[in-house]
């Protein structure tokens, strides 16, 4: 496909073993990823992780040390990125503060030889509803104005691909939500192919069809976003992506249905199918909010996973739910999320309490939580030199 | 005095009325300096360039008067030094943009990842201002002579004609004026240069365009700031340049420009009037010439 044609539709984009190495460090590892044409995909992660550089690797900013990268089928690893059917939308904008509005729009079909380039960038600019801004520089408008008009500087020219780093980053919260359904209604209209990176995780999971967390230099796994909530395979997904309790253990009993894993004590039972290890020490969990608090020790049931009895070490009212933290001897603390409905218990800090969880809520993980308290004392020399090198990973992310 | 007109675009007075008084106090000794040594001088200037030879009179002896076709004669005479002052000044210019841009440009984006070179690199632009231009200059004419090495070497390789000189020639004047206008020019280019975003060169050639339309569409525009500035530091001292040109450093008979007129009607002839004319024609010519350059380069909004 030519970058002098307009994309009739979004092309896919394939990721065949890309790896990039900076000078000290190496900010992907190895990646894989098929992305198909049409697609809202979002690459979520912390700063730091390598999506940002995954980006630049697609949009031909940066050059893969290994690796081959397909858009259209098309091998574009040894291009420029001015001859890539692909367009950005940055993070800071990046709108050329010496050109109004509509030159702005109009730069990348000017580029192309696109006739009646003018008009096109006052379509585009009417659908980010900012065609009466046209003759204004980038610098007299808002930050929410500023990022409609790079997006529509990036969908004028109908790419192939587009890519989104972290555009929705500067605006506030309900601008936010307004640019996000907009987003998606014109994702939907065109139907090009949208690669976002965010670290937004409520970002990514409205908007896109597919996630895929990304954490230090690989993706930890992608799919749709209810199926990555409701089935985290490891515990940095299980925490990043919303939040988890984790308990870890051995298995004590395993047959085809499930298995049954001691945690100090107590026994947990997890779907086998929804775990991904069946034997030795695993970690399972659950989500807070499918955990249920009760007042007094329920009567044993084979399809309840049941822990207690436990304090309330802290109750904290959010309006729509309440967030419980009980702690129970043997196991830990645990988080709950109790919707005010009214119905269950209201109960305060000290209150003796069990927990109960459906069986078929529960997950086993792939890997093992670091050992290490959350709030472990990290200023021994390693550490302090890890965390150098992820400022500085940050750092590069960024610029 | 050529500033003001590239002042004023930058100018966007904020102060609270309440403190104008105030700002009018402080402002006082500067326009103090200003009328004495400014105004005075400049109208002295102006009415020693109407004055009229005084009847009877000695050599050099001249009174007041409306003789305004003092700026006739002058024009007449000396039309070809006006223009080549402008001329030469204009060739420096272009010459020492050619040279300072890819130079400003090298120190202040591609070295930016080494601190240390960018600052090696800027004491290298400096280093020349810590010997007097008037060394240099004649340091040039030396190594640029008949009977120097560099010329006798070009004449042993037929590089140059047998009986053709350097010095004395208008190249030579040029060369001169860029040379010593380079740091002016590198300066004011490295200061807009090294604040250069460059993402916004990355957004151009994610939107299609090859590096040279980069360079052509945003990197140029984006430091016309500094374009601006050092053209103007280099052609304003350039066009009034008389050390150059001059007879006893790079310069002869055939290249003399206004400064060098203006000094030999000065000094030499003692033709006071018709060397004040002159640099009335100099200082309103590049009054205009800077004032239609930066109105025409529309920088207003990004300085």
């Amino acid at each position: 496909m030519s970058v002098r044609e307009f994309a009739e539709r979004g092309a896919d984009l394939e990721l065949v073993g890309i790896q990039k190495r900076f000078p000290g460090f190496t900010a992907i590892e190895e990646l894989d990823l098929t992305i198909p044409a049409g697609s809202f995909f979002a690459l979520l992660g912390p700063s730091g992780c390598g999506k940002t550089t995954t980006l630049r690797l697609v949009a031909g900013l940066e050059e893969p040390t290994n690796g081959r990268i397909l858009i259209g089928g098309r091998d574009v690893t040894g291009t420029k990125a001015h001859e890539r059917p692909v367009n950005t939308v940055f993070q800071s904008y990046a709108l050329f503060p010496h050109m109004s509005v509509l030159e702005n729009v109009a730069f990348g079909l000017k580029r192309r030889r696109i006739g009646d380039a003018l008009g096109r960038a006052h379509e585009a600019l009417r659908l980010v509803e900012l065609d009466h801004l046209a003759q204004r520089r980038p610098a007299q408008l808002s930050g929410g104005q500023q990022q409609r008009v790079a997006l529509a500087r990036a969908i004028v020219n109908r790419p192939a691909l587009l890519l989104l780093d972290e555009p929705l980053g500067a605006l506030d919260l309900k601008l936010r939500r307004q640019m996000q359904l907009e987003l998606k209604t014109i994702q939907e209209e065109v139907g090009l192919t949208f690669l976002h990176v965010t670290h937004d995780q409520e970002e990514a999971m409205t908007m896109a069809d597919t996630v895929a967390v990304m954490n230090k230099g690989a993706i930890e796994q992608m799919g749709a976003p209810a199926e990555l909530y409701e089935l985290p395979r490891t515990s940095f997904v299980a925490n990043f992506l919303g939040q988890s309790n984790l308990f870890t253990g051995d298995v004590s009993g395993a047959t085809d249905a499930a298995i049954t894993v001691d945690i100090g004590g107590a026994r947990v039972v997890v779907p086998t199918a929804r775990a991904q290890r069946h034997q030795g020490r695993v970690t399972v969990g659950v989500r807070p909010e499918k955990v249920t608090l009760l007042r007094e020790a329920p009567a044993e049931a084979s399809e309840h996973n049941t822990l207690g009895p436990g304090r309330v070490i802290d109750a904290s009212f959010s309006g729509v739910s309440t967030q419980y933290i009980v702690s129970v001897p043997g196991v830990g603390t645990v988080t709950v999320f109790a919707q005010n409905t009214g119905a269950g218990p209201v109960v305060g800090e000290g209150a003796e309490v069990w927990i109960s969880w459906p069986v078929e809520h529960g997950f086993g993980l792939d890997d093992v939580p670091e050992t290490e308290g959350r709030f472990a004392a990290d200023d021994d020399t390693t550490s302090i030199a890890a965390q150098r090198r992820e400022a500085l990973v940050a750092e590069l992310e960024e610029g | 005095m050529a500033f003001a007109a590239f002042q004023t675009a930058e100018v966007v007075p904020q102060a609270p009325r309440k403190r104008s008084r105030i700002a009018l106090f402080l402002l006082l000794p500067g326009l103090l300096y200003l009328v004495l040594f400014f105004v005075t001088p400049l109208i002295s200037l102006l009415l020693t360039s109407l004055q009229a030879p005084a009847e009877f009179g000695d050599i050099g002896q001249y009174e007041y008067a409306f003789n305004w076709q003092n700026y006739v004669t002058v024009m007449s005479d000396y039309w070809p030094h006006i223009v080549r002052s402008f001329g030469y000044a204009l060739a420096a210019t272009v010459f020492a943009l050619l040279f300072s841009y890819p130079l400003a440009y090298f120190i202040g984006v591609k070295a930016r990842r080494w601190p240390m070179l960018q600052a090696l690199m800027l004491v290298l632009v400096i280093a020349p201002f810590f010997i007097s231009f008037l060394l240099r200059t004649l340091a040039w004419k030396q190594l640029l002579s008949d009977e120097s090495f560099i010329i006798t070497s070009l004449k042993a390789l037929s590089l140059m004609a047998p009986d053709a000189h350097f010095t004395g020639t208008p190249f030579a004047v040029i060369f001169g004026l860029t040379y010593n206008f380079i740091p002016f020019m590198t300066l004011p280019l490295y200061t807009t240069l090294e604040r250069l975003d460059l993402r916004y060169l990355e957004a151009g050639s994610d939107l299609y365009a090859n590096p040279f339309t980069v360079f052509r569409k945003v990197t140029i525009p984006l430091s016309m700031p500094g374009i601006v500035a050092g053209t103007l530091l280099t052609f304003i001292p350039a066009a009034g340049d008389y050390v150059n040109a001059s007879r006893d450093f790079l310069g002869g008979p055939d290249t003399q420009m206004m400064g060098n007129v203006i000094e030999a009607n000065f000094l030499v002839l003692l033709n006071y009037p018709a060397a004040a004319a002159l640099s009335i024609i100099l200082m309103a010519a590049i009054l205009v010439i800077v004032g239609i350059y930066v109105k025409r380069s529309g920088t207003e909004d990004l300085l």
